[in-house]
């Protein structure tokens, strides 16, 4: 639920989601989903020319079970407020 | 988790109802057609699909019909921008035309593949990973 929440808070920025079959995409998150599926608009590939089927493209639903990485500026990430966060999650969780 | 949580499969993907889509599957395959219906799955049913085939930069058609997608396979789904389609530098060829290249370098992949291998367990490397293992 957290990551969930972190994400959101990513809302409009400039994301870069790497999938399982090595293809990186560049975008702004519009939105994420509870299973972390992610749309992006306004997107770009590394190398257009090894995906060609990606030219035409603008915006993309990506399924939250095909990422393996998401990145981010590092600029965008309040890392004190996520630790927070992490430890208040944690505590409920206890209760 | 809250069992309550509205579906919303990324702010919902109605807005693409009726769009011309491009649906990528987990084999690799990209999927063309018109985007009629969904579920939070990510199954999805595509209507006058056809499977496009690329080869650098030129590409063929393969008719397929009315399409049902069940989510696990799904990588992405692209909306298909028409004007950018216009301006896209790909040429389209004939299916068989098209298939024979594909053909041809699956083969000389598959060749190099095992060349490799051969050379990398001499070397005391072991085979695994091979592509579409990735998932």
């Amino acid at each position: 639920m957290l990551i969930f929440s972190f994400f959101k808070t990513l809302t409009d920025q400039v994301i870069t989601v790497e999938l399982k079959n090595d293809l990186s995409i560049t975008g702004t998150l519009k939105s994420v989903d509870q299973f972390l599926n992610i749309r992006l608009d306004n997107i770009s590939v590394e190398d257009p020319e090894r995906h060609p089927h990606m030219m035409a493209v603008k915006n993309t639903f990506i399924r939250g079970s095909v990422v393996r990485y998401v990145r981010m500026s590092a600029k965008s990430v309040d890392t004190t407020l996520l630790e927070d966060a992490t430890r208040r999650e944690a505590k409920e969780g206890k209760k | 988790m809250d069992a309550l949580i509205p579906f919303t499969t990324s702010g919902s993907l109605v807005d693409l109802v009726d769009k011309k889509v491009m649906v990528i599957l987990r084999d690799g395959r990209k999927m063309i057609g018109v985007f009629r219906s969904y579920d939070q799955f990510a199954n999805f049913l595509l209507d006058s699909c056809v499977e496009r085939l690329h080869y650098k930069l030129e590409y063929a058609d393969k008719d397929i019909g009315v399409l049902l997608v069940r989510g696990e396979n799904v990588v992405a789904l692209g909306e298909i921008d028409l004007i950018a389609e216009d301006m896209v530098p790909l040429v389209e060829v004939g299916l068989k035309e098209i298939e024979e290249k594909i053909n041809a370098e699956t083969k000389r992949r598959e060749r190099d593949q095992i060349v490799r291998e051969k050379v990398l367990s001499t070397m005391g490397f072991v085979n695994e990973g091979r592509e579409g293992d990735a998932y």
